[in-house]
């Protein structure tokens, strides 16, 4: 590791907060959208089976 | 009008054909999915903790390794949405539609990341949040434009009439794209120019250009990935009654 302790992979010499907020911001909102995705395909599955259902009877 | 009669390959029109796409998607799904995961964890993990920190400006630095991924993306996303609506429009492929549909919102999203973590990054090494720099203001038009093609393609509920509305303003809004790329050598800037080329040799030593490399590449499975996602769902919200999905395994229920 560059840094001596996970302390000061925190702080970063005081670049700390500009840094792990980027990553943070970069992590959630890319799994937002996943996550996003993957629920919107649960529901059009949902959807199709229900189709698949009704024409059934 | 007449008909085009260009000679397309094969698998041309295989993507074409929904059942096709829906399940050579759904083999690559997984796979894009690893990849994307394994790439951006082993890229940011080596960005954060093990890359040396920059001789000027500190570790600050580090935040390239999440922003640079973006503001490619971004540009590469708007440009992909413009060629599946080109696609769309000339081939009257309705798949190309589709595709250009799942890439509005991933494009946005990496376009806010590109200019949130800009700004962050701008406070401790510029000393500003926000400049009125060509380079910034012309990311940010970029993210108007996403936001006029989601709401246009949203405000027309006739599915093929919305893509091929989405499609031409995509293809306009691309002159955008290189005023963004060349806009650091047009104008007088703050902001550095590339550091990252395909054609060149990268100026950074290699353990410093190779976590970007990671992300970068991780950055643009996610995209396809999401991609496949979102286009595979809006094929099963079309093709309803369609026999091939009446028997297939992810709708009949054998798992």
């Amino acid at each position: 590791m560059y840094f001596e302790s996970v302390g000061e992979l925190w702080r970063m010499a005081g670049h700390g907060p500009y840094v792990w907020s980027c990553y943070g911001l970069f992590m959630v909102l890319l799994a937002v959208n996943v996550l996003h995705a993957r629920s919107e395909r649960l529901s059009a599955l949902k959807q199709a089976k229900a189709f698949i259902r009704r024409n059934r009877n | 009008m007449a008909q085009f009669s260009w000679h397309m390959p094969r698998w041309f029109h295989q993507m074409g054909s929904p059942k096709w796409f829906y399940n050579f998607g759904g083999l690559l799904q997984p796979w894009f999915a690893l990849a994307a995961v394994a790439l951006l964890t082993c890229g940011m993990v080596w960005g954060l903790a093990f890359a040396p920190a920059d001789y000027q400006q500190g570790n600050s630095f580090r935040i390239m390794y999440v922003h640079v991924p973006s503001a490619i993306l971004s540009q590469s996303i708007f440009l992909s949405m413009a060629i599946a609506g080109a696609i769309g429009l000339i081939w009257k492929m309705k798949i190309a539609f589709m595709v250009a549909r799942s890439c509005i919102a991933i494009g946005a999203t990496f376009t806010l990341i590109a200019l949130v973590t800009g700004a962050i990054w701008g406070k401790p090494t510029w000393g500003a949040y926000w400049v009125w720099d060509a380079r910034l203001t012309s990311t940010l038009v970029l993210l108007f434009l996403y936001a006029g093609v989601m709401a246009l393609n949203q405000a027309i509920s006739e599915r093929q009439i919305a893509g091929k509305a989405t499609a031409i303003l995509a293809i306009v809004g691309t002159v955008n794209i290189p005023i963004i790329k060349y806009s650091v050598e047009w104008w007088n800037t703050l902001h550095q120019s590339s550091s990252f080329s395909l054609t060149e040799k990268p100026s950074m030593p290699a353990e410093m250009y190779l976590p970007l490399l990671l992300t970068v590449l991780g950055s643009y499975f996610l995209f396809g990935l999401v991609v496949l996602i979102r286009t595979r769902s809006q094929i099963l919200q079309t093709q309803n009654g369609a026999s091939w999905l009446l028997q297939h395994k992810d709708i009949s229920g054998a798992k």
